[in-house]
């Protein structure tokens, strides 16, 4: 018995040990954001700050160029969430096509879409910018957001998993009550894939949060600035000075994440347990 | 209804499409229907209707632009005039005569080769503890699982850049621990490092996806073999490991692609530094099309690149029937 009982201390001495190593960088970073600005890489290591400094903050809020992080945080703010819903919707009405209805050529349909989920936005970067770029839309939301409304492949496959798990015999209720596809969809499915839907909100929300790439190469004008892109030009390590601050907006940079993450935790881990999502 | 429809399908495949053709019959057990015909066209143009989003975007933003690319590829393409085609000018060049492309091929292969086995198998070790702890295994999972939440975001790559940096933490605890501290992102040899372990430290999905593998093990298989006298890592290799390898698949191919086309860290992290030493593949395609506008150069290379993965992902599909193990697939 005592073997077992120190055998299982050993167990989670271990285990803490190793989930502090690796979540050490990220209390390094929000410690690092409260420590004076100028004595953040001395004793860089530790981890507590010697007096807390949330004057980083405010420093950092002010952002650059006379622009503020919170016309940053609230363009993020608008292309995450136009994004996000945009996608949602999308993706579940052509889940619901592809696992319910039965049409011709739906196979090819579906193991296209599964090669599109396969294919990397790089792949297809060069010549969409050059698209986006003919109709005009350089330095707009549009190319970020447009693409959305036109279903996230992860996402559809995702939902259409769900879907798979609800009786058919609800669909069938419904028809011999009247229903045609439409009110079966909106009036029974849509009601009860909403966990689906959920973690494919959280995960679209997050993809367009961090996404840097895209508005790398279609945003200019630097009020037009998401928070990633933003967070890029004030961290230029030719230019910084105020190393509290950078730490401080980096911080505040992934709050939303993390709020996200602790509110929603279930059908984020669902989510990827299920499906395979990658995170 | 459900009945008829399974005792028609006769091949035990599990794709959504097997099933839905295995259900066609079903409609001959509607007698009220003569005409099947004019259902199913009805079902047709429903059907249509409700992926056509998906359709209008894989025309428009997916085959389209595929092609485009590819035609782009033959041009001497600027973003100013018209493309002037060029015939393979760019794949020659690219091969023959771009030192640079052949660096940023090598650290590619280099980072994607060493990162993705090692994000793989440790989130497999650590998916196999947190498996075996009852106790708090929510809250391990939580912390593990933290850095890849966050890891996509820029924040974590400016955070990485001070970490490794001169004065950064590591050095500095190097330098408590009385060890010699180290330029990691200015030394060519360590800096592709700093960027690998970036990537192995994102564990977090693939250890989730490998728990949830795990978790669907029948319990039953392990008392089996224990009663049959098998030592724990006996029964790893007889029954752990193969009834995970479509789980193994299927994180291997996603994480091949994913770092193939890693791009952001080496951009703002190393910025390709030292002398392009951690110049990532993606990294140098995006200079050649957004900062020299040699959008024809880059296409080829986008288009290169695209049949290096193409190749890869076939080759791991087409090993996994001599490795992964299919649960009823070979009783």
């Amino acid at each position: 018995m005592k073997n077992k009982a120190l055998k299982k201390t050993i167990q989670h001495v271990l285990m803490i040990t190793f989930a502090l190593i690796m979540i050490y960088p990220l209390v390094w970073m929000v410690s690092s954001s409260l420590k004076e600005s100028s004595s953040v890489f001395v004793d860089a290591h530790s981890l507590i700050p010697k007096e807390f400094h949330f004057d980083n903050y405010v420093a950092g809020w002010k952002g650059f160029g006379g622009i503020t992080f919170g016309t940053f945080f609230w363009n993020s703010t608008i292309i995450s969430v136009l994004a996000t819903v945009g996608s949602i919707i999308s993706s579940t009405v052509i889940a619901y096509g592809f696992a319910r209805i039965k049409f011709a050529g739906k196979k090819i349909w579906f193991v296209s879409m599964m090669l599109t989920m396969m294919l990397p936005f790089e792949m297809v970067m060069i010549p969409q910018y050059i698209m986006f770029n003919t109709f005009g839309w350089l330095d707009t939301y549009l190319p970020l957001i447009l693409p959305t409304f036109f279903g996230i492949p992860f996402f559809i496959f995702l939902i259409m998993q769900f879907i798979k798990t609800i009786p058919k015999e609800l669909d069938e209720a419904a028809k011999i009550d009247g229903c045609n596809n439409f009110q079966i969809f909106y009036r029974i499915i849509v009601p009860l894939v909403v966990p689906a839907m959920m973690t494919s909100a959280i995960f679209s929300f997050y993809w367009r949060w961090d996404d840097f790439m895209g508005p790398l190469i279609y945003l200019s004008t630097p009020e037009k600035y998401p928070v990633s892109l933003a967070l890029k030009l004030f961290s230029d390590p030719n230019s910084v000075t105020n190393w509290g601050a950078m730490f401080a907006m980096s911080t505040l940079s992934i709050l939303p994440i993390f709020i996200i993450f602790f509110f929603f935790q279930r059908y984020i881990v669902d989510g990827i347990s299920s499906s395979g999502l990658k995170g | 209804m459900l009945p008829e429809k399974e005792v028609k399908q006769t091949v035990p495949l599990e794709s959504s499409q097997s099933k839905d053709k295995g259900k066609k019959p079903v409609r001959m057990f509607q007698p009220q229907k003569k005409k099947p015909k004019v259902k199913s066209d009805n079902q047709n143009f429903t059907g249509y209707m409700f992926i056509s989003p998906f359709l209008i975007g894989l025309f428009a933003l997916t085959l389209f632009p595929i092609l485009y690319s590819l035609y782009l590829s033959f041009t001497d393409y600027d973003l100013m005039g018209t493309p002037n085609w060029i015939g393979m000018d760019n794949y020659v060049r690219m091969f023959t005569n771009d030192p640079t492309f052949w660096t940023s091929m090598k650290v590619t292969f280099f980072y994607a080769g060493v990162a993705v086995p090692f994000r793989l198998v440790f989130a497999l070790l650590v998916a196999l503890a947190l498996n075996k702890i009852v106790e708090m295994a929510g809250l391990y999972r939580t912390l593990l699982y933290l850095p890849s939440v966050v890891g996509g975001s820029i924040a974590i790559a400016i955070m990485w850049r001070q970490l490794f940096g001169n004065e950064g933490a590591i050095n500095s605890i190097l330098a408590g621990l009385g060890l010699p501290t180290h330029p990691w992102l200015g030394d060519p040899d360590t800096a592709i490092w700093t960027l690998i372990i970036l990537y192995g430290w994102q564990f977090g999905s693939s250890m989730l996806i490998f728990l949830a593998g795990l978790r669907n093990i029948p319990k039953t298989y392990y008392e089996a073999s224990s009663v049959d006298g098998a030592s724990p890592l006996r029964q790893f290799f007889i029954i752990t490991l193969p009834l995970l390898t479509p789980v193994i698949l299927f994180n291997t191919i996603m994480q091949v692609i994913q770092g193939f086309m890693a791009f952001t860290p080496s951009f703002v992290v190393t910025n390709g530094g030292p002398v392009n030493s951690t110049l990532l593949y993606v990294l140098y395609m995006y200079e050649r099309a957004f900062e020299y506008f040699d959008m024809g150069y880059a296409s080829a290379m986008a288009w290169v690149m695209l049949i290096i993965i193409a190749i890869f992902t076939a080759l791991i599909f087409k090993s996994s029937e001599h490795w992964v193990h299919y649960e009823g697939d070979s009783k």
